[in-house]
């Protein structure tokens, strides 16, 4: 009983010293910030959506539209349910019978988590845009300040663009949800569930949080600035969760047994649930990124599907050549890459540019989680960097591509910009991405393990984390 | 008496409990179990991951005859189990010294 006090006195030490750095923090920035609240959201408005739709609503005062309320109500429930039950199914299938719950609970419990800090200060320091200036760089070009910290200043009356800002700050909660999410299958059957949460909860603060600032909360952030396209989350999202993955895999160590022992999946009856469920979700994840229910969404729609029917028989039709058989898990592997591949890239590609992308997602993310994986001898258990990863960066790389209208895109480039300057830009926000989040993940895993240690002992491994964790069997038959 | 077991393909159960009724057995005992005999293992593949499975499941029936119908039984069990294909099993015959049945307290061929 000594070592489970210990861990919960020094999270709740941890905690006490989140809650004091913040309480001094706080007050701090937002009076050398200063901005009234009212222009504050007008410009988060306009800055903040993506679609064109949302800009020109902005232009005049922004009112209520039903219908893009309607449709971003959906979509956030979407993407929520692409985490639960969608992506802990989808995991949960792929481990052995003795850690199911343990995925499964990772991935409930970090819904609750990512929830609770969101509304804290996620949020704030992720679309706070006080002191932000096109051009300039500053610490406000990497992190929001804590104006909006608890939604401050969120009435029933604030509008994003078109529809209320409580149901944008929800939206985009979902995704703050699912991206820490996808990390859990890198380190799947091994790792503490307290140190699991400590780890999530640091790397969403460090990583995520001001990943989604400097892409996505408009001028004066450092890659938006830079130009970077990325709709629905290829860096910030994809490669931010496989990089972190890899990391993970990597700091971590080896399962016991591996590669050696047989570690099949054990119902990839389920595997293929989640994966559907996924699936079908993602249309919120991709389509709700317009933040309206508008032409932008209605083109979303149409890439998402193509790339990801395209990236499940890419896949399919490598293994079938590569091995002699077809697999479940290997189509629905592939289904997820395609889907990860257009993230990025499904505001401004049109249905050419998805063939493509899902092509080379689904035949690159098989060569990288099946023959790379094996001969670099890392063990990211459910192939998060493979998947996520390679397909995000694929994606996003392309994105500069065949966003261009005369290779089939939708976007409209602006003045000078040509298909090498902008994949240029692309792979300079995936390679920034890359060291980021690799170096901090790394930094905030080494912390971890001093503070709770990572792994579970060997014989909580052997034993299942089901049962030397949680007390619980997924399967009393 | 005789004991007869037999490991069969899993799929063929169904076959075989409707052969042996038709002889007239009352009963038998089935278990899923693994082995390997000639048929070996087979192998499986996930993401690249390639593993070796030596153990195949396979149906264990056991039934208590009286010696009449013995060779019966075993003839129609290998009539219906057999595929023609590598892996239908093997039938055992061993000699059963005594056999009760628990509520009644009856014994030998009268229990069975």
């Amino acid at each position: 009983m000594k070592r489970p006090l210990a861990t919960s006195r020094v999270l709740t030490y941890l905690w006490s010293v989140a809650l004091i750095a913040f309480a001094l923090i706080g007050p701090d920035l937002s009076l050398a910030q200063d901005a009234p609240a009212e222009p504050a959201a007008a410009e988060a408005a306009a800055s903040v959506a993506e679609a064109p739709a949302a800009e020109e609503a902005a232009e005049a005062a922004p009112t209520l539209d039903t219908g893009d309320t309607a449709w971003m109500l959906t979509s956030t429930v979407l993407v929520l349910f692409m985490c639960i039950p969608g992506l802990a199914l989808f995991y949960g299938g792929m481990v052995r019978s003795k850690n199911i719950l343990s995925v499964l609970m990772q991935c409930f419990a970090v819904a609750g988590l990512m929830t609770v800090l969101w509304t804290i200060f996620g949020y704030s320091v992720a679309f706070d845009t006080t002191g932000m200036e096109a051009g300039s760089f500053g610490l406000n070009s990497i992190i929001g300040g804590f104006s909006k910290a608890f939604f401050s200043g969120l009435t029933t009356e604030s509008l994003i663009g078109t529809i209320p800002e409580s149901v944008f700050a929800t939206f985009q909660m979902t995704f703050a949800i699912i991206t820490p999410a996808l990390i859990v299958g890198a380190f799947a059957e091994r790792m503490k569930f307290s140190a699991t949460l400590l780890f999530l909860g640091l790397w969403f603060t460090l990583c995520y949080v001001p990943m989604v600032h400097m892409v996505w909360s408009g001028d004066g952030a450092l890659m938006w600035d830079w130009g970077v396209l990325d709709f629905a989350g290829g860096t910030v999202v994809h490669i931010n969760a496989g990089i972190a993955g890899l990391v993970a895999a990597l700091v971590l160590g080896k399962r016991k047994g591996y590669p050696g022992t047989a570690m099949p999946p054990h119902n990839l009856g389920l595997t293929l649930v989640g994966a559907s469920i996924l699936w079908i979700g993602w249309f919120g994840f991709n389509c709700g990124s317009a933040l309206a229910a508008g032409q932008s969404a209605g083109m979303a729609m149409l890439v998402t599907q193509i790339c990801t029917g395209t990236a499940a028989l890419a896949w399919m039709t490598a293994e079938w050549i590569k091995h002699g058989k077809p697999s479940l898990l290997g189509i629905a592997s592939g289904a997820i890459a395609g889907l990860v591949g257009i993230t990025p890239a499904c505001g401004t590609v049109g249905p050419m540019g998805a063939l493509v992308i899902g092509a080379l997602a689904g035949f690159l993310a098989f060569v990288f989680s099946t023959s790379i994986k094996r001969a670099l001898g890392y063990d990211d258990s459910l192939d998060v960097f493979g998947v996520h990863g390679i397909a995000g960066i694929v994606g996003a790389i392309l994105t500069g591509v065949f966003a261009f209208p005369a290779m089939g895109g939708v976007w409209e480039p602006g003045e000078g910009a040509t298909i090498a300057s902008q994949v240029w830009i692309q792979t300079k926000s995936v390679l920034f991405t890359i060291v980021y989040t690799g170096v901090l993940s790394f930094i905030i895993l080494k912390i971890v393990d001093v503070v709770v240690g990572l792994r579970v002992s060997t014989d909580q491994e052997e034993e299942g984390l089901d049962l030397s964790l949680h007390d619980e069997r997924g399967y009393n038959l | 008496m005789k004991l007869i077991t037999a490991i069969i393909k899993p799929f063929k159960l169904d076959d075989v409990r409707q052969a042996v009724a038709d002889i007239g057995v009352q009963g038998i005992t089935v278990t899923e179990v693994q082995g390997f005999g000639r048929q070996r293992g087979h192998t499986e593949l996930y993401r690249g991951a390639e593993y070796r499975v030596d153990f195949l499941p396979k149906t264990k029936i056991e039934l208590a005859v009286d010696d009449s119908i013995a060779e019966q039984v075993v003839e129609a069990i290998t009539n219906v189990a057999r595929t023609g294909k590598i892996g239908d099993g093997k039938i055992f015959v061993i000699a059963l010294e005594q056999a009760v049945r628990i509520r009644t307290g009856e014994t030998g061929v009268e229990a069975v």
